[in-house]
């Protein structure tokens, strides 16, 4: 659904995304994961039909950005990161203009519809001036579903919600990407993990790497971490839990508490538990570690040290 | 064209919200009436020496300088503001061609500025009433065939500006420069018969307006203030679409 191929965009002598190439499929929802400035907003706007690329190529449902731009923009749906409303107009007289425009047929109803489908149908009539952020996202999300895109573009959702806000707009997201290709940015690595099929990271403009959520933990540390905590000092339970197949290596944090180091694929857990309880501690915490997205960007744009320069002239022969 | 009418429709109902086109229709219309009545007393002291009646021109001859100052505070916000606010963004990733989105907006001025003018028809009502036999009609509607045009061109170098700046404090003195340009600029006698005079005498607002202000409608006048509008659209569309390579 989503084809870029060597997808370049300069802003004067700033090259802001560098030769990125990647596919997203119908049904699948594709992170796009990065810190500020990585290009994840650059890349958006391109495939929305917003800006041209300097170089590559992108095309949505088989339509060239550049070249078939206006049947692109038929068949995307895109929320920008800071969601554009006009505060002078009631949240039906927006979307009923975004519909006008976008040539929907029964247009009122549509916009009925979409507001069911973001649970703002008692906010028809308000002004959008009034609306809290949460409300206003949840406006922008209806409006880039209104004509039913085959591709939705969402920018950084949930940025700036509140955590009932961001459970609700993820789950959404979920049930929208069951029957459409989605493509979302962020740079909350839990969100990636709980909304997206496959994620893709991007640093200073390049694709650092592609796969899904689970294997990129995995894959990065080669191993499965589990936090341990029990009741008083934890004398002994080092030992006890080495002890167990399949556990690598075991540290003691402090008194009572440990960290263990597993082979990913399987879960431990249940395992550390038995042991720890049948040993006679009291279990407080038994939890597995996921890499924040700090800890993944550390690791994957880590400069490798420059090793020794040998110099041959020193070389004996 | 069914985009450029949505994006106009939704640009008049936006006059009626925004304070700043009651502000200006205020004083515009005010100073109308003030200019009108000054007119109107000035035509009575002189009536009392000679026979006078005064002519719709004392109307039609303030409305021109008032619309001058006008126009920049009408488009100042056309396109800047949806820039400023991040709903460009919106509009150029919905299916709408930049020409579309131009015209739109300059459509949607141009028919509030219509309701305007149409409000202003009361004053040569008055003065119907009160010359005998009435007003020259032929001077009255090519004097206001001159005006839409001219209000026509103006709106659209508005647009342009608009499209070029996101402040619109800054497209309003922009605006307002090239009004006066076009109004105060003409050739010194030292440069009659030249080129330059030529172009600058072509160029000038005014010039074009004495035609139809006499009440003789002249094509090359027609031609003049429709090329301007073409103009101003075609340049304020080709910056939309730089916009999107900057």
């Amino acid at each position: 659904m989503i084809e870029v191929e060597g997808l370049t965009k300069d802003y004067g002598p700033r090259r802001a995304i560098n030769n990125l190439t990647f596919k997203a499929n119908p049904g699948e929802i594709l992170g796009f994961l990065g810190p500020n400035g990585a290009g994840k907003t650059t890349t958006m706007r391109i495939l929305s039909g917003f800006i041209p690329p300097t170089k590559g190529i992108a095309l949505v449902g088989g339509f060239d950005v550049v070249e078939q731009s206006l049947e692109v923009r038929k068949r995307v749906g895109y929320l920008p990161e800071t969601v554009p409303l006009y505060p002078d107009m009631t949240v039906f007289d927006y979307l009923k203009y975004m519909a006008d425009l976008r040539h929907i047929k029964n247009a009122e109803d549509r916009v009925d519809d979409v507001l069911d489908i973001v649970h703002m149908e008692g906010r028809a009539n308000g002004y959008i001036s009034n609306l809290s952020k949460g409300m206003r996202q949840r406006i922008g999300l209806a409006q880039s579903l209104l004509h039913e895109p085959d591709v939705l573009i969402l920018d950084e959702p949930t940025i700036g919600l509140d955590p009932a806000q961001i459970r609700e707009v993820r789950l959404l997201i979920r049930e929208i990407g069951k029957h459409r290709t989605v493509l979302l940015s962020t740079h909350i690595l839990s969100e990636a993990q709980q909304i997206c099929d496959r994620v893709l990271i991007i640093n200073k403009g390049e694709i650092v790497v592609e796969d899904t959520p689970e294997h990129l933990q995995a894959g990065l540390t080669g191993v499965q971490r589990v936090a341990v905590r029990v009741q008083g000092d934890g004398d002994g339970l080092e030992k006890i839990i080495s002890e167990i197949y399949g556990i690598g290596r075991v540290s003691t944090l402090h008194e009572g508490s440990i960290e263990v180091e597993c082979a990913p694929g399987k879960d431990i857990r249940p395992e550390i538990a038995r042991g720890v309880i049948n040993a006679g501690f009291d279990l407080l915490e038994l939890k597995s570690i996921d890499l924040s997205l700090e800890d993944i960007f550390i690791q994957l744009t880590r400069e490798e040290p420059e090793p020794p320069s040998t110099d041959d002239s020193d070389v004996e022969p | 064209m069914r985009n450029v009418w949505t994006i106009a429709r939704r640009e008049y109902k936006l006059f009626f919200i925004s304070p700043v086109a009651y502000v200006v229709a205020f004083f515009f219309m005010i100073l109308l009436g003030w200019f009108f009545y000054n007119a109107l007393r000035d035509a009575i002291i002189q009536a009392t020496y000679q026979s006078y009646a005064p002519t719709v021109q004392i109307i039609i001859s303030p409305l021109v300088t008032l619309l001058l100052f006008v126009m920049p505070a009408i488009t100042m916000r056309s396109i800047a503001e949806e820039m400023r606010m991040g709903t460009m963004e919106l509009l150029l990733t919905a299916p709408v061609k930049d020409w579309e989105l131009v015209v739109g907006k300059w459509l949607g001025a141009f028919l509030f500025m219509l309701s305007l003018l149409a409000v202003t028809w009361i004053f040569p009502i008055v003065l119907n009433f009160l010359v005998e036999p009435g007003v020259d009609q032929g001077i009255l509607l090519s004097g206001y065939l001159g005006l839409i045009l001219m209000v026509a061109s103006l709106l659209a170098i508005g647009v342009f500006i608009s499209s070029l700046f996101n402040n619109q404090l800054v497209v309003f003195l922009v605006s307002l420069a090239i009004v006066l340009m076009f109004w105060l600029v003409r050739p010194s006698s030292a440069t009659t018969g030249g080129l330059g005079t030529q172009i600058l005498t072509y160029l000038n607002f005014i010039d074009h307006y004495l035609n139809f202000y006499q009440g003789t409608i002249d094509l090359s006048d027609i031609v003049y203030y429709l090329s301007v509008t073409s103009l101003g659209l075609f340049l304020g569309t080709v910056s939309v679409e730089m916009r999107r390579w900057r």
